[in-house]
């Protein structure tokens, strides 16, 4: 009912306010099929900044959920001569790949003004194959978050650290207070690497961070080693959260909620902005207060980068109705529409941070808008075999590296299972 | 069959009548079972073979280079050696159990009770055990039974501190010894203080009847210190801050050439002092039991013990089978046998030894060999019991196969060669089986 409440209220206010501002033409009659992997809560709000766009234009839009493997349902359909008019695909690969296979339509003169309006220059490079925009990224997730335990921070006097030195600096105060500062889900891969990626884009920049997700530089290099380093600082095994053995038992929900448990074990926990759902759901820390966060702290002095995921609108059929939905899509007023139902963040620079139903979600969109470098999640970027799979690759081998801290064999073994995954 | 037509001299054509209602006949019984053998076994096993021939595309023809890589990657390896000590240690022991239990339960009157009991755990799922015993050994005494058991019978022996978090400021003067406590870095003599700062305890852990800490105060023929938490939110360090409390009751030793010459305790501001001799030179000591850990617990689920966790689960699990077996065969079991080897004044060990043993070794040896096959399939108990983080270190075949087939790296020629070898691997012992059930039949 609330849901219901909201999205009648959002569609009022920004309904009134996108008349104001832009004239949609009137496409009654038309109709618009879209394919993205949502399902559940996630469908039900897209829906209704679908339905945002037929009020305002009189067209007919269709929705399908196309489950996780959206590549091979719409490349299915691609074949078979009927793919959707728009995707929203998870992964800026699958951009590339339909842009290659000719399938997508060219968006830079149908809504490059608009991506210009409201989007950060790396988002439009994200959307872009070649120089020619073919994607408007409608929804993103950061994953370069900080979260602490406010009390125990304030028991310790120490502050939120803004800088590796000032992290590791509040980590042995921290443990000097009595408590294991630092808090890892040493039982899933997965977040491993996103510790490696958020330290490699900052210590060793975006160029390079590029370069390696390519495999053009070699996992031996410099660059890494740094990165290995700085992570073995923080990883001490006096300072893990119920010690060593404790963190590889435990996952990422585990991980997630140690420093907010009603005894907390950990006062630090890498995160997302999706931590605050398993955060809210399994502890009785209040958010905002208790659990609160910070952007994951810069290194060496680098500026603000985040490291995420998104959701990226393509087109596949050149007509009209689907070019004014693309246009649509970039615009504040649809991703508001999204924002107000919560569970959701925009790249989009032009929507208010206000509309967000609470204060984690405004903090991390802020931090989203405000990101002079995004990057996409390096893993997610990876052959399976050395990006996705338990036990192998990254994963397997940042969950050694979390219990040997031996940076050069490490590194070795990262190069020889990368360049096998690469061949 | 020749026999058959030989003796019946029909005619001609009511033989081939005959013979089609046959072939109908046998085909109508043995047909559908052919048919579904042949769909869901036969050629399973040929594709499955076929395509442990190709690349993970499946499009390139790669020869034995998947059965290669078993053999020469480390992954893989470890989970061939594994499944090599799981048939190794864990059927003889199942098999072993098997029989004690069965032999002894024998002769009670509620045997069917005792044997159910033990028979039950086979009927909880393989997912609901193995999530169990991921429980029963997690590390955290909080949420492990193993550990939490281990843990308060090695706290009889040796209790822990009460503060077993503590550790040196970096300003105090004072080195960790070796088996835990903390001694001086610096001498004292008489009219000296010493200021034994420590960090790590949370302050709200300190006993209750800890004070404000108090400059120590020492006498020309004493030495004085005072032991305390050296933290406070903004306070300095190697200074005793507002806020700071003393450490009360922790043993204080005072030392010469190695040798104790006095003991005492910090009172409640954290202060202690010796009476001692103008001119001689002493180290001070805080004794480790202060500072003693909680007994870590056992890493049932590290690198090291992960597989034997596991197997602990299965034999939990897998021993109600062989019981129920072989009390069946000792039920079945000829008595006048042991009757007669009792009445010849043999002790029951010797009648078990040399009577029932041999008599039952068939079936001990059919649950054996059964036991081997369940065993080098073994994947749910594996999957669940090891966190992700210790799959490559408890890794099994079975559990490779469906990792590399549909673990995120999808090298369906890789699972496919897998599949192979664990098919290679159960054949010995499925021969066993059939030809002994042969026997029996």
């Amino acid at each position: 009912m609330r849901n219901v409440f909201r999205v009648v209220l959002a569609a009022l206010l920004i309904g009134g306010a996108v008349q104001a501002q832009q004239a949609w033409p009137d496409l009654s009659g038309q109709s618009v099929r879209v394919a993205g992997v949502w399902s559940g809560d996630e469908q039900a709000n897209f829906t209704a900044v679908l339905n945002e766009f037929a009020t305002l234009t009189g067209a007919t839009v269709e929705f399908f959920s196309t489950g996780n493997d959206i590549a091979t349902v719409v490349g299915t359909q691609l074949e078979g001569g009927s793919p959707p008019d728009i995707a929203l695909l998870p992964q800026p690969g699958l951009l590339v790949e339909f842009a290659n296979r000719g399938a997508l339509v060219n968006i830079e003169d149908s809504v490059g003004d608009l991506v210009d309006e409201y989007y950060a220059q790396a988002w439009r490079d994200l959307g872009s194959v070649n120089g020619d925009l073919y994607g408007v990224w409608f929804k993103a997730a950061n994953k370069s978050l900080l979260w602490y335990n406010a009390d125990i921070l304030a028991a310790a006097g120490v502050e939120a650290p803004t800088t590796w030195d000032e992290f590791v600096v509040a980590a042995q105060t921290v443990y000097d207070s009595g408590v294991t500062p630092i808090s890892v889900a040493g039982g899933d891969g997965w977040t491993l690497t996103d510790w490696f990626e958020n330290v490699h884009l900052r210590s060793a920049g975006a160029d390079m961070y590029d370069q390696l997700t390519n495999h053009q530089i070699s996992w031996t290099d410099d660059s890494v080693k740094e990165a290995l380093g700085y992570l073995a600082q923080i990883w001490q095994h006096d300072w893990l959260a119920n010690g060593l053995q404790g963190t590889l038992e435990a996952g990422f929900p585990v991980g997630t909620v140690q420093p907010f448990l009603d005894n907390p074990t950990a006062a630090f926990a890498y995160g997302a902005d999706f931590s605050a759902g398993v955060i809210a759901a399994d502890t009785n820390a209040e958010l905002g207060t208790t659990a609160r966060f910070v952007a994951f702290p810069s290194v060496a002095g680098s500026g603000p980068a985040v490291v995420g995921g998104g959701d990226v609108a393509v087109q596949f059929t050149d007509n009209e109705a689907a070019t004014q939905l693309m246009r649509f899509l970039a615009t504040p007023a649809a991703a508001e529409v999204w924002a107000a139902l919560g569970g959701y963040t925009s790249p989009n620079q032009g929507v208010d941070v206000s509309v967000y139903p609470d204060e984690v979600l405004q903090q991390s969109a802020t931090a989203l808008q405000q990101a002079e470098v995004f990057r996409f999640d390096m893993s997610d970027l990876q052959p399976a075999a050395f990006g996705g799979t338990s036990g192998q690759g990254m994963w397997g081998l940042l969950v050694e590296f979390l219990q040997s801290h031996d940076v050069d064999g490490i590194a070795f073994q990262l190069e020889s299972e990368a360049s096998a995954a690469f061949q | 069959m020749a026999t058959a037509v030989k003796d019946n001299r029909a005619p001609r054509a009511n033989k081939t009548g005959r013979a089609v209602v046959l072939f109908l006949k046998v085909s109508a019984f043995l047909g559908p079972a052919l048919i579904i053998l042949g769909a869901l076994l036969v050629y399973p096993i040929i594709f499955t073979g076929v395509r442990s021939t190709f690349d993970a595309s499946g499009n390139n023809f790669v020869g034995l280079a998947n059965y290669e890589q078993i053999f020469t990657q480390p992954r893989t390896l470890i989970a061939v050696r594994n499944n090599l000590i799981w048939v190794l240690v864990v059927p003889p022991i199942i098999t072993a159990l098997g029989l004690i239990f069965a032999v002894l339960s024998n002769r009670l009157p509620w045997r069917s009770a005792f044997r159910m009991a033990i028979f039950m755990p086979l009927v909880v799922s393989g997912l609901a055990a193995g999530v169990t015993f991921r429980f029963l050994f997690a590390a955290s005494p909080e949420v492990g039974t193993a550990n939490a058991m281990v843990r308060s019978v090695a706290h009889i022996f040796q209790p822990p501190g009460e503060y077993p978090t503590a550790r040196a400021s970096r300003e105090a003067p004072l080195e960790a010894l070796e088996g835990g406590g903390f001694q001086s870095t610096i001498s004292v003599t008489a009219g000296d203080t010493i200021y034994l700062g420590l960090v790590g305890v949370q302050a709200n852990a300190l006993p209750q009847e800890a004070q404000a800490a108090l400059a120590p105060a020492a006498t020309p023929g004493s030495v004085a210190g005072v032991v305390w938490l050296d933290f406070s939110p903004g306070g300095t360090v190697g200074e005793i801050d507002p806020a700071e409390r003393g450490m009360p009751n922790v043993p204080v030793r005072l030392m010469s050439d190695d040798q104790v010459v006095a003991r005492t305790l910090t009172d409640e501001s954290g202060r202690f002092s010796f009476d001692v001799q103008s001119g001689a030179q002493h180290r001070v000591q805080l004794a480790a039991s202060a500072f003693r850990a909680p007994h870590p617990g056992i890493a049932w689920l590290g690198p090291t013990f992960i597989t034997i966790a596991i197997m602990i689960g299965y034999i939990w699990m897998q021993t109600g089978f062989a019981v129920v077996i072989i009390g069946a065969g000792l039920s079945s079991l000829d008595r006048e046998l042991q009757e007669a080897a009792r009445t010849d004044g043999a002790t029951e060990l010797q009648v078990f030894r040399h009577v029932t043993v041999p008599v039952l070794m068939p079936i001990l040896m059919v649950v054996l060999v059964t036991t081997v096959i369940n065993v080098l399939k073994i994947f749910d108990l594996v999957y669940i019991i090891a966190p992700e983080s210790m799959q490559p270190y408890a890794n099994v075949l079975a559990l490779e196969m469906w990792r590399a087939s549909f673990g995120g790296a999808r090298d369906f020629g890789l699972g496919s060669a897998l599949a192979m070898l664990l098919l290679i691997m159960i054949i010995p012992a499925m021969l066993f089986n059939i030809r002994n059930f042969r026997r029996s039949g």
